[in-house]
């Protein structure tokens, strides 16, 4: 690793640190719904959107309404994006004549996207016409984006108001987050994207000749708009199949810069939103704190067996599965940020990646994708293990556990566990009835510990949202079509439902002021309690499976043997 | 107060709890801990396999497997153990109490307080019948005195074996059912059904018997039947991914994943050591409350008690001693001091108050002045009265002179009496008068016949310790009030010198209730003593109302708490027990979990010892996870059982007496208790397991 890419990795995170206050100062205006640099532009958009949906934005809803017309307006979102696939072959906007979407692909694809997963079962320029992803995918690109925003907005709200009943309006939330958020950052980052050579168009896909004489058909598209959004999104799904390696949808160092930057721009800033909501920027920037720690150090693993000697090739640096464009180093801050964040777009392929790399970026989906995580997702999933966390540790001080003030009680507990339980069970049930069936085990590309990691990586990137592949699992057979779909589904909404459910169940609670006997959830020490308790829980759920997978596949590959 | 130290390990309950533990394993009964049923499960899984190895054949696997299913039967044993010691606490206390509430037969008043006496067991009272007890009887049910005062016997309650005065009226008016009146004859309005007296109540208290689950320890076990089913599904999707790995690996069936072994796995990673102790914490708790004499209708007030950070204390008797005391003399321009002195002793020497014995003390104490004996000196003492509000002391004259007359009182009624002998009130006087009153204390004022002699300053003596006692309060992050009847002068100087937080002067009943409502609604968790009848209301509203035994009976309803010993004091003892009884748990829910780390460590190398071999004879690439050196993959596993077992046994005592507490911040108490039991729960398997081990090695057990 040269000098020049450290500072390339110095220069992203001190950015990112930047950004956090100012990004996340803006959003919390306007969620409070104070004046920003914008409003004067947007109000009017802003209000004609209200009175064209029927609401009223002073009208608040208490958690049950708010989690209803979430599932309603998701539902919805869901059944469009389905049925614009069935029938794309017959509608507009389709310049290569693809056939319209099979059902159990486009139920798949539908379910991948509404839930901000971004799943490729499909194949992006050979799959869906421009229409499906302009209409269908990019709008639920936003959406999905949007929702997470809310949840962790109201999920605040809950957190931060004394004795309420109300946890604000699901329709404001949603139409703030895609007006003043997501479309303006989209805008200029599609602007540059294309400064950078990142096709925008609506032309035919371009027959040329390769200079090995052989045709080739070079996709075109409105790719920049899309690629913009699913990056800030932490959406991830590419325009092209092959995602972030292509050459139209990452050309330069900078548009690779950029895009990796987005990934994590929106979560990273929405901890600082969080704390200036709660009144206590500093209860922001200590879960932000938690986040770029164990970034970092999964990176750092990352780099140093990437680097790692290769005894069985004897190379240092295996370049198998990366872009010569982007080097060892940029996959690997790609790989890291994208797992991390629910992303799930590639500028590399991650089943190349040396084992304890690749078992990282697992590791990151496993955690529950809160080390930023998904736009808001990852902060309302993160909020759940500080939930968690102070009720552990917060006993030790001899008072009952208690977060900013409110009493962290039986049905909390109830909620925080259930909201890790899901996602957990069904990537270990789902792996496990895929490694002993023939269905599950015919998909797999590599055999041995590789073959596992492939299975886990499939069901891991369903539950946690991310929507990356490992490379090498056929994904489009039934078996998995179905299990990860179902894997998406309870990685979505058994999270947001306990997170809304506490939303409800805080808002009404007492505050007690702080004293010196209150259990402090602003200091470092909160920082390393949250590390360790999501470390141990993580680790101590997924540690068998990863020994099996990615730690003994590393321990051969030392030994002289690879799968 | 002396608290009744009992042993720890006593050797009755000891040898009770051992059997109470094997009754316990009745699945019903285990079924209300989901932790440690899941153990119980596994064990009993595990001796069905162990039965079928012996009926087809003896296999290579039967000591080992034989082995784990006694440790794991013996860990489930433990926890009810642990459970069965600390009630049997109780339960010793239970029985003494209940020899107490032998045939009772009580003497029934028919119709009213003057109509003819009828025996009737005590069983058959109702509330509202009139009882008559008489030296010697036993007082048959809870009720109010309502003619009569008599001096009680209530060691059979409060162990405390000094008689108290019971009279009809008043704020001593509660006599207990199950004490005995000493001298004397009352009259009692029985007040509560027989079966739920204070007597039975205490009984099922210190039993347990009506034992339900705070709200904490709900959520908590919310919390632990989470990790439960999460390990299950580790354990489960586990023999799923060592199934494809020994395929993949073509070892099929070499891997030591048996289901006696993933049943040990998963023991050793579900909480065990929390769920096993869990409910004996919570019922030591209540049993330190016990011993401290105080009875907490339910484990919710003592789980309260941890959370409360205002406490309302009532400035006599808990901030200051019961009565003033003097503390100086000050004497007019032109008399000596020792003169004045002299006069008040001899003014005070008949004078049995308090205030009047530490005025004798005093002038004893600075001047030497000896008691003299009055009939020697022929005085004739004068009471106080409400009239004069004076009190003093005459002499027959020299010689058949004038009497001589000494009087000492607050300083108006002085004044009048001066005037009235002629004399004059200086304005000297006045000023120490005033100064004393500024300064929180009471001035007396001595005149000798028609001379005003000077002034005596009592004070309230705030009790020694207390301020420092608020100090660490407030370390703690919990707020005094002090209550008084005092002008707000007084009131403040006293608040100042005991170092509480804020007070209240002049505080009614209704002020205090209004206080604790408004603490309330700023988020606060308010508890208080009271007695009075007056107080019913405050006592119910706060979140932890202690109840002075002495107290009236609607007192002893309102409050969740009784404190036997009357000492309002232990307000702040009883904010403690609930602070340790909260602490206990984190820390052994801390340090149960982080044990799992070494356990992962010790079982998962074991598990894969040989997986992915690349030569036959050679252990697998996982073995390098056996950092411990552990000397078998059979030793290994067996180790770890084995001190998840011996665990829950080492911790007992903990469990038991509670973490060591100090009065420190949060801040500061979670940073030592981080340290103690998740660092500490960290390293300590990874040290406990490996000497295990070499154990089992070198007796040869695996």
């Amino acid at each position: 690793m040269g000098t020049l890419e450290f500072v390339q990795i110095g220069v992203y995170l001190v950015l990112l640190i930047l950004c956090v206050p100012l990004l996340g100062g803006y959003m919390a205006k306007v969620f409070v719904g104070d004046k920003t640099l914008l409003t004067p532009i947007i109000r009017p958009l802003e209000n004609g959107l209200y009175r064209l949906i029927g609401t009223n934005p002073n009208d608040e809803q208490n958690w049950q309404q708010y989690t209803f017309a979430l599932l309603a307006f998701n539902i919805l979102g869901f059944i469009i994006l389905f049925l614009l696939q069935l029938f794309q072959g017959v509608l507009p906007l389709n310049p290569a004549k693809l056939p319209s979407v099979e059902p159990l692909l486009a139920f798949n694809t539908a379910t991948s996207f509404m839930t901000n997963t971004n799943w490729q079962a499909y194949g992006g320029e050979t799959t869906v016409s421009y229409l499906t992803q302009m209409m269908g995918l990019n709008v639920q690109n936003f959406v999905s984006a949007a929702t997470g925003i809310a949840v962790v907005i109201a999920m605040t709200r809950g957190l931060a108001r004394r004795s309420g009943e109300t946890i604000g309006n699901f329709w404001v939330d949603l139409v703030r987050s895609t007006l003043y958020i997501l479309l303006p950052l989209s805008l200029i980052l599609a602007v540059l994207l294309v400064s950078q050579g990142v096709v925008q168009n609506f032309d035919d896909y371009v027959p040329a000749t390769t200079l090995s004489g052989e045709s080739q058909l070079l996709p075109q598209g409105p790719a920049a708009s899309q690629i913009a959004i699913k990056q800030l999104g932490t959406n991830g799904g590419g325009f092209f199949n092959t995602n972030s390696t292509h050459p139209y949808e990452n050309p330069t160092p900078l548009s690779n810069f950029l895009e990796m930057f987005a990934i994590l721009l929106i979560p990273a800033a929405l901890t600082y939103t969080y704390g200036k909501m709660v009144g206590s920027v500093r209860q922001g920037w200590v879960i932000f704190a938690a986040m770029l720690i164990l970034f970092i150090v999964g990176l750092s693993i990352m780099l140093v067996s990437e680097y790692q000697h290769n005894s069985v090739y004897d190379v240092t640096g295996v370049m198998e599965g990366k872009e010569t464009r982007h080097g060892i180093t940029n996959s690997m801050l790609w790989g890291a940020a994208t797992t991390a964040a629910s992303n799930g777009s590639v500028n590399a392929m991650h089943s190349s990646f040396a084992p304890l790399t690749g078992g990282i970026a697992l590791l990151n989906i496993m955690l529950g994708e809160i080390i930023f995580g998904g736009v808001g997702a990852g902060l309302y999933g993160m909020l759940i293990f500080v939930i968690l966390t102070v009720f552990l540790a917060g006993l030790m001080v001899g008072r009952t556990p208690e977060y900013l003030g409110k009493k962290i009680e039986a049905r909390e507990v109830k909620l925080a566990i259930t909201a890790i339980l899901l996602p957990s069970a069904s990537i270990l049930l789902f792996s496990a009835l895929a490694s002993v069936t023939d269905a599950g085990l015919d998909s797999r590309t590599n055999m041995g510990p590789h073959g596992l990691t492939e299975i886990l990586y499939g069901f891991s990137s369903g539950a946690g949202n991310n929507g990356s592949a490992f490379a090498g699992l056929d994904a489009s057979t039934p078996f998995y079509t179905i299990l990860i779909g179902i894997a998406i589904w309870i990685g979505r909404f058994g999270i947001i439902l306990p997170a809304l459910a506490i939303a409800g169940s805080m808002v009404k609670k007492r505050v007690a002021p702080p004293s010196p006997g209150t259990f402090p959830t602003d200091t470092p020490l909160f920082i390393i309690l949250l590390i360790s308790v999501i470390l141990i829980v993580g680790a101590l759920t997924f540690f068998p499976a990863l020994s099996l997978g990615p730690i003994v596949e590393h321990l051969l590959m030392d030994a002289g043997q690879t799968f | 107060m002396e608290t009744k130290a009992r042993p720890l390990f006593d050797g009755p309950i000891v040898r009770r709890a051992v059997v109470e533990a094997l009754w316990k394993l009745d699945p019903r009964t285990m079924l209300k801990n989901p932790v440690m049923f899941v153990v119980e499960v596994g064990a009993a899984m595990t001796t069905v396999i162990v039965i079928d190895n012996l009926i087809s054949g003896p296999t290579d696997d039967l000591s080992f497997n034989l082995q784990i299913a006694l440790w794991l039967w013996f860990t489930v044993a433990f926890a009810n153990f642990a459970e069965a010691m600390a009630e049997g606490r109780g339960k010793a206390q239970a029985d003494a109490l209940r020899k107490t509430r032998t045939q009772m037969m009580a003497r029934k008043l028919i119709g009213r307080i003057d109509g003819k006496e009828e025996q009737i067991p005590a069983t058959q009272l109702k509330p509202g019948d009139l009882v008559v007890c008489e030296a010697g009887d036993q007082i048959p049910g809870d009720g109010e005195v309502v003619e009569g005062v008599a001096s009680v016997d209530e060691s059979a309650i409060t162990g405390e074996s000094a008689p108290v005065i019971r009279e009809s009226g008043g704020d001593r008016s509660a006599v207990t059912g199950g004490t005995r009146v000493l001298s004397d004859r009352i009259v009692v309005r029985i007040t509560s059904e027989q079966g739920n007296t204070f007597l039975d109540r205490m009984i099922a208290l210190v039993e347990g018997a009506q034992r339900q689950k705070t709200p904490n320890e709900i959520a908590l076990t919310i919390l632990l039947s989470g990790l439960t089913i999460i390990f299950l599904l580790v354990v489960v999707s586990l023999r799923a991914f060592v199934q494809y790995s020994e395929a993949e690996a073509g070892q099929v069936g070499e891997t030591a994943a048996t289901i006696p072994i993933l049943i040990a796995l998963l023991v050793c990673l579900i909480p065990t050591t929390i769920g096993g102790l869990l409910s004996a914490i919570g019922i030591s708790g209540m049993d330190r409350m016990i011993q401290r004499n105080v009875l907490a209708t339910s484990g919710r007030a003592v789980e309260a008690a941890g959370d409360v950070d205002v406490l309302l204390l009532d400035k006599t008797g808990t901030i200051t001693l019961g009565n003033r005391m003097a503390t100086s003399f000050i004497s007019a321009d032109g008399v000596g001091l020792e003169r004045l002195a002299d006069a008040a002793q001899l003014s005070s020497l008949a004078d049995e108050t308090p205030e009047g014995r530490s005025i004798v003390v005093l002038a004893k104490k600075q001047f030497n002045i000896r008691e003299r004996d009055m009939t020697h000196l022929q005085a004739e003492f004068v009471p106080f009265s409400a009239q004069t509000r004076m009190s003093g002391v005459n002499f027959p004259g020299a010689n058949g002179g004038p009497t001589h007359q000494i009087r000492k009182g607050a300083a108006d009624a002085i004044q009048r009496y001066v005037g009235e002998q002629g004399g004059r009130f200086p304005d000297s006087v006045h000023s120490i008068v005033d100064k004393i009153a500024r300064t929180g204390g009471t001035p007396l004022v001595v005149a000798e016949n028609d001379r005003v002699l000077g002034v005596i300053e009592l004070k309230d003596i705030v009790k020694g310790g207390i301020k420092e006692r608020f100090a660490q309060l407030r370390a703690m992050g919990i707020r005094t009030i002090m209550i008084t009847g005092d002008n707000p002068l007084t009131a403040a100087a006293i608040a100042a010198e005991a170092g509480v937080d804020d007070f209240m002067a002049e505080a009614t009943p209704e002020d205090k209730l209004k206080r604790i409502r408004k603490e309330q609604a700023n988020g606060h968790l308010v508890a208080m003593t009271g007695d009075g009848t007056n107080d019913a209301p405050a006592l119910a509203q706060s979140d932890v109302g202690v109840a002075m035994n002495t107290g009236t009976q609607a007192a002893r309803e309102a409050g969740n708490m009784v404190d036997l010993d009357s000492d309002p004091t232990k307000l702040i003892e009883v904010v403690e027990i609930g602070k340790q009884l909260l602490m206990t748990r984190g820390a052994l829910t801390t340090f149960s979990v982080a044990n799992d780390v070494a356990k992962y460590f010790a079982i998962l190398p074991a598990l894969f010892a040989s997986l992915y071999a690349l030569n036959s004879n050679e252990s697998g690439p996982l073995a390098d996870l056996n950092i411990m050196q552990l000397s078998s993959p059979q030793s290994a596993i067996l180790s770890a059982i084995i001190f998840n077992a011996l665990v829950i046994i080492a911790l007992i005592p903990l469990a038991l007496r509670g973490v060591g507490y100090q009065a420190m911040g949060a801040a500061a108490v979670l940073r030592r208790n981080l340290l103690i039991f998740g660092l500490g729960g960290l390293i300590v398997p990874f040290v406990g397991i490996k000497l295990i081990d070499v154990l089992v090695s070198l007796l040869g057990l695996a």
